[in-house]
């Protein structure tokens, strides 16, 4: 068993392995940030209630967020080269995670600018501020705060569903380690305590973090 | 669309039994699991306290695939053979449990202290006070989450695509790629997803709604 972890742990295997996991961190901190700017918009455009634009895209949210993101992944990967798109998969993968990540945030952020009183926004126009400098200076700063837990527990199951993306042969850390563990079965338990030690330090760290900026906004 | 439902669609429906079927079954064992280590974490010891809270911390750290790849692949190498249905639905219900642990959990811990404290003083023991006054509160908080853990469940039992588990986008991927009509597949796929989650999400959303009413 010592010797099996041993030879799992060369060298060659654990720089393929942060290889992999250099891709999943790369393709989460750009979806994360496509999706936090698409939600964002969307998320306002509900928010908004003009009339049937933001019902209809309530409604394009709810669909997307009620699909599992597997769909997505062969959607957008298989799907749309039927229809003359053919995109490669590192965009592949950013596209479909952005899709359906920036739905669930959407829900997010309009549930985070509704939670801020009615009060806040009358008691800023009443000062003289137009509508949209109330939004900038008196509403968003406060929601942001609030919603903070929220959206990190999102951003940590965005890294997590990169995994997925291995459906679609994105060379991410879950792929390596198949990859690894497929040439010699004595790798397999090795492989999946590298995956379990490396996925949980990441997603974990941005957990604490969360709570770091929780408190020190809060004093 | 027609076209795929007309020639698949026994295959279809017996893909989205398998998917109702392993969703329901790990929402069973996983409330269980996910009790205990909720009830674990309120408990005054210290040692259960810690338990659960690695437990959730774990698990919810560790991606899906990964959760459920370990018991497809682990499993049969080491302790008995298992299906890929099997492998999923525990691979499902380990992580759900964890989520379905953080959710009990803060019910339980929204119910105020005092009713505790009432139900002791009126010479009730601690398991007798947990089973009759506090676990009720707290399980009819905790309705419209879990709810909506069951609706993540309906999704993520797609991982069984994974593992030749026999769902729903399992046997979709295979007719599109036996077809070649990728995007009416997925969209039909979709279209039977939507079906079961669509209603689901927005009966909770009216659950939640009255709750908070109520509340107020």
């Amino acid at each position: 068993m010592m010797k099996s972890f041993m030879d799992a742990y060369s060298a060659v295997n654990l720089m393929f392995l942060l290889k992999g996991l250099w891709i999943t961190v790369e393709v989460s901190v750009i979806s994360i940030i496509l999706s936090y700017i698409l939600g964002g918009i969307l998320g306002f455009i509900r928010y908004m209630r003009i009339k049937y634009f933001s019902a209809i895209v309530g409604f394009i949210i709810d669909l997307i967020r009620n699909l599992p993101l597997i769909l997505i992944f062969f959607f957008v990967y298989f799907g749309l080269p039927n229809l003359g798109l053919r995109i490669e998969i590192i965009p592949s993968s950013i596209l479909a995670l952005t899709v359906f990540e920036s739905a669930m945030l959407a829900e997010i952020i309009r549930g985070g600018i509704e939670s801020i009183s009615k009060g806040q926004m009358e008691g800023a126009r009443a000062n003289g501020l137009t509508y949209w400098q109330a939004m900038r200076y008196i509403i968003l700063p406060q929601a942001q705060v609030r919603m903070i837990p929220a959206l990190v527990s999102q951003f940590i199951s965005l890294i997590k569903d990169t995994s997925l993306a291995t459906i679609i042969m994105l060379p991410e850390l879950m792929y390596h380690a198949q990859i690894i563990y497929g040439q010699n079965t004595n790798y397999i338990i090795p492989m999946f305590v590298a995956l379990a030690v490396m996925y949980f330090i990441v997603c974990y760290a941005l957990s604490l973090f969360s709570r770091y900026l929780e408190k020190r906004i809060a004093s | 669309m027609i076209n795929i439902i007309a020639s698949h669609g026994s295959e279809l429906l017996s893909g989205l039994g398998q998917t109702v079927l392993c969703s329901v079954i790990a929402l069973f064992f996983s409330l269980i699991i996910g009790s205990m280590f909720a009830i674990f974490e309120v408990l005054p010891s210290k040692v259960l306290h810690t338990i659960g809270r690695i437990y959730v911390e774990v698990v919810r750290n560790i991606p899906l695939l990964v959760v459920t790849m370990f018991f497809y692949i682990v499993i049969p190498q080491y302790v008995a053979s298992i299906n890929g249905f099997v492998a999923g639905t525990i691979g499902l219900t380990i992580y759900t449990s964890a989520f379905i642990a953080e959710t009990v959990r803060a019910g339980i811990q929204s119910v105020s202290g005092g009713q505790m404290e009432a139900a002791r003083s009126n010479g009730m023991t601690y398991w007798q006070a947990m089973r009759y006054i506090v676990l009720p509160q707290a399980f009819k908080i905790v309705i419209p989450p879990l709810g909506n853990q069951f609706i993540n469940l309906v999704k993520n039992s797609s991982v069984l695509a994974f593992v030749a588990g026999f769902d729903l986008m399992y046997v979709g991927n295979d007719i599109a790629s036996t077809s070649f009509d990728t995007i009416n597949s997925y969209l039909v796929v979709g279209v039977m997803y939507l079906i079961i989650t669509m209603p689901l999400s927005y009966y909770m959303r009216y659950l939640e709604k009255r709750t908070n009413r109520g509340a107020a």
